[in-house]
């Protein structure tokens, strides 16, 4: 025991370090922030730590080529001893850390932390949200698979609309003409070396502003924040009311990390690692990219925007984003901080999560992709085939062999793209329906040049039969008046056309 | 005499030191610079002719998809230099070839010569046989690239990944951003097909 703590007083008498931990250690800190609210800083934190830990350890098999990193990766998962868990831990970690720096996020803004003097703790903040979803997009690539191919190429179709620079970001961001090997190792440089040094350095500013700041208190309606007294105030409740962070309040924080851990790493030996998919071969465009999670509601977003707005919104969204969070807490530094006398900020904060839960929800199942196999892949439901015509019938494998069925839902399987075809005979007259399939329109490509005029009739014939039994199809009325017939003898001629009878 | 001392020998020393690294800042910053922007600087010469086969590979009125070597290559690209493209021979030595990037944000279309529509698997883009915009949110046609035929064998000029900002529409294809009609499609469809003769009531 002396041995130890004369070698730790050799160390401390060269490095003077014991003093000043020590005080870092047992600042105090009022006592009501001991709470599990305040743990997810902390959380954030040791999750990055356990980034950096196993990113060093891919680093040592990874091979960060456009001709290897596929098969350094199948490697990884098969070949070497926990290869594959490494891999996991490493993939779920990111999504647990971009879970957990967002509810960080929340958390500080709902309970007005953001506010005088911790100003730029929240811009430091935002920074380190930037760069932990630059990790996340930059580590999706180094998957070098098909996703991160195509991925990349949607990243250059964005970046290529900026205005005047737009060509000469895609070629900076891409290393030369094509997504290829300089791009790969780009984005590796960006994730190994800049992007974590950058976020080392932020993550210090952070803490150490926090600890020079004190953390924020815990927030009571009606307490306001005024500039003049604020830390006059701060300094005394820490007087009066304050306990030293170690032990009073830390257990809390490594509870949580432990448990953040331990999730990450359940969800990692259950779930397994994420890919690769197929391989990055520009060839083989069976393939359907979509983003990771945190990024699936632009995917949803870029669907559902009108085609005029998309290119403003991409461009102009984010910096709008960024400038807006970046001058929150000189918009609103003092002021009430308890959430429950900011209805505001409260519902700010839930009709974000609801349009993010939406969008992400929708990317799901991606409403709006063609079912690209539907056409052979989904037959038609034989409750619509009972008692039809010849016509009617070769109507549905138009139906089918023109890949109508992609876009359009019959008996709830198919596209859905377009409007499922479930009743479409209520919907359009006979007319309608022709010209709808001739001309398209209501964003249906136009089928003129693709259909013969039996299979426009077949077709059609096929379509006027979709429509709930109890209900009649649509039919124009005024075509009876020209024609000076009534309804009656026009369906008394359906039926004798159909019973074979050749009225003329 | 004044006592001022304007200039100490230490003070003029230190602005020295600090001009003397400002200067090999300046001179280490040119090729960092220029290696840094490589790949944006580089000049911007015609892209090369690539060989993408013997013309009758492509049936007349077919659609067939055609790979080829991207011809600037660096030694660690491996598959990522392989490309493809959709050939579309229209008849005789007619063709046109799209890059297989949706016009919207480059995902690779896919072609139903059934329906003659090439379908876009991300956000559902769709375009014509002829390359021009059905429906969906791309604002344009497929990315077209150069062609000619020479001794029957066909060539494309290629080499750069096409993408909405660095790409010029294509001839066949309205301008970027002109609203789709109900007539656009077909109308354009039936253009390219009858060689410039417009059916009567298009």
């Amino acid at each position: 025991m002396r041995l130890i703590a004369a070698v730790a007083e050799w160390f401390d008498h060269r490095l003077g370090l014991a003093a000043p931990i020590r005080d870092a250690a047992e600042h105090p800190v009022p006592r009501n922030t001991a709470s599990w609210f305040y743990v997810f800083g902390s959380a954030a934190l040791t999750i990055f730590l356990l980034q950096l830990a196993t990113g060093i350890l891919l680093a040592m098999v990874y091979v960060p080529s456009a001709d290897e990193a596929w098969s350094s990766l199948q490697a990884l998962n098969h070949q070497v001893a926990f290869g594959w868990f490494i891999r996991a831990l490493h993939g779920w970690g990111s999504n647990f850390m971009v879970a957990v720096v967002l509810l960080h996020m929340v958390q500080v803004f709902l309970f007005g932390a953001y506010k005088f003097p911790r100003e730029l703790t929240w811009i430091v903040g935002v920074f380190l949200l930037l760069t932990t979803l630059g990790m996340a997009f930059t580590g999706q690539i180094m998957r070098f698979d098909q996703d991160a191919y195509w991925g990349l190429g949607i990243g250059a179709s964005i970046a290529s609309r900026v205005p005047v620079a737009g060509p000469m970001i895609v070629s900076m961001m891409l290393g030369g003409p094509i997504i290829a090997g300089a791009t790969l190792s780009r984005f590796f440089t960006l994730h190994v070396f800049v992007v974590p040094g950058t976020l080392i350095v932020l993550v210090c500013l952070h803490v150490l502003m926090v600890l020079k700041l004190g953390i924020n208190e815990w927030p009571m309606p009606g307490r306001l924040v005024r500039r003049a007294t604020y830390e006059r105030e701060y300094h005394a409740l820490t007087k009066s009311d304050g306990a030293p962070f170690v032990p009073y309040a830390i257990w809390k924080d490594m509870f949580f990390a432990a448990f953040i851990i331990l999730a990450a790493a359940g969800c990692a030996w259950y779930f397994g690692p994420f890919g690769p998919t197929g391989q990055p071969d520009p060839t083989i465009i069976q393939t359907a990219p979509k983003p990771d999670y945190f990024f699936l509601w632009m995917y949803a977003l870029l669907s559902l925007l009108p085609p005029s707005l998309e290119t403003p919104a991409l461009l102009i969204g984010p910096v709008v984003a960024i400038v807006a969070l970046l001058l929150l807490p000189f918009l609103s530094g003092e002021g009430e901080k308890s959430w429950k006398r900011r209805p505001i900020a409260v519902l700010t904060v839930l009709l974000i999560a609801i349009t993010l839960g939406t969008f992400t929800h929708l990317a799901g199942y991606a409403p709006w992709s063609p079912h690209m196999s539907a056409w052979s892949g989904d037959p038609v439901p034989d409750q619509m085939l009972k008692g039809t015509t010849a016509l009617e019938r070769q109507g549905a494998l138009v139906f089918q062999g023109k890949q109508c069925r992609n876009c359009h839902a019959l008996g709830e399987s198919g596209g859905e793209r377009g409007p499922s075809l479930d009743s479409v005979a209520v919907r359009l007259t006979e007319d309608q329906l022709i010209r709808q399939v001739i001309q398209g329109g209501g964003n249906m490509p136009a089928y003129g040049k693709n259909l013969s005029p039996a299979e426009t009739t077949a077709l059609v014939a096929f379509l006027k039969t979709l429509h709930p039994a109890a209900q009649a199809p649509a039919r124009d009325a005024s075509r009876d008046v020209v024609a000076g017939q009534s309804l009656r003898s026009t369906q008394r001629d359906k039926v004798a056309a159909r019973d074979g009878g050749a009225e003329p | 005499m004044s006592n001022e001392i304007l200039l100490t020998r230490r003070g003029l020393f230190m602005k020295l030191g600090v001009l003397l690294n400002g200067l090999v800042g300046v001179a280490l910053a040119v090729p960092f610079v220029r290696y840094l922007f490589a790949s944006a600087t580089r000049a911007s010469q015609a892209l090369p002719w690539v060989q993408l086969g013997g013309v009758n590979q492509f049936p007349e009125g077919e659609t067939r998809l055609a790979t080829f070597r991207n011809p600037i290559v660096m030694p660690t690209d491996g598959k990522t230099a392989d490309t493809a493209c959709w050939v579309r021979r229209i008849d005789g030595e007619q063709f046109q070839v799209f890059a297989v990037n949706c016009a919207h944000l480059g995902c690779p279309v896919r072609w139903f010569p059934q329906a003659g529509l090439f379908m876009c698997p991300c956000h559902g883009g769709a375009y014509y046989r002829d390359g021009s915009r059905a429906s969906g949110p791309p604002e344009r046609g497929l990315f077209e690239y150069p062609f000619k035929v020479e001794n029957g064998v066909l060539r494309i000029q290629a080499g750069e990944l096409p993408t909405p900002g660095t790409s010029a529409p294509s001839s066949a294809n309205a301008a970027p951003g002109t609203p789709a009609t109900f007539f656009k499609g077909p109308a354009a469809a039936l253009t390219a097909a009858t060689k410039g003769h417009r059916p009567p009531c298009a």
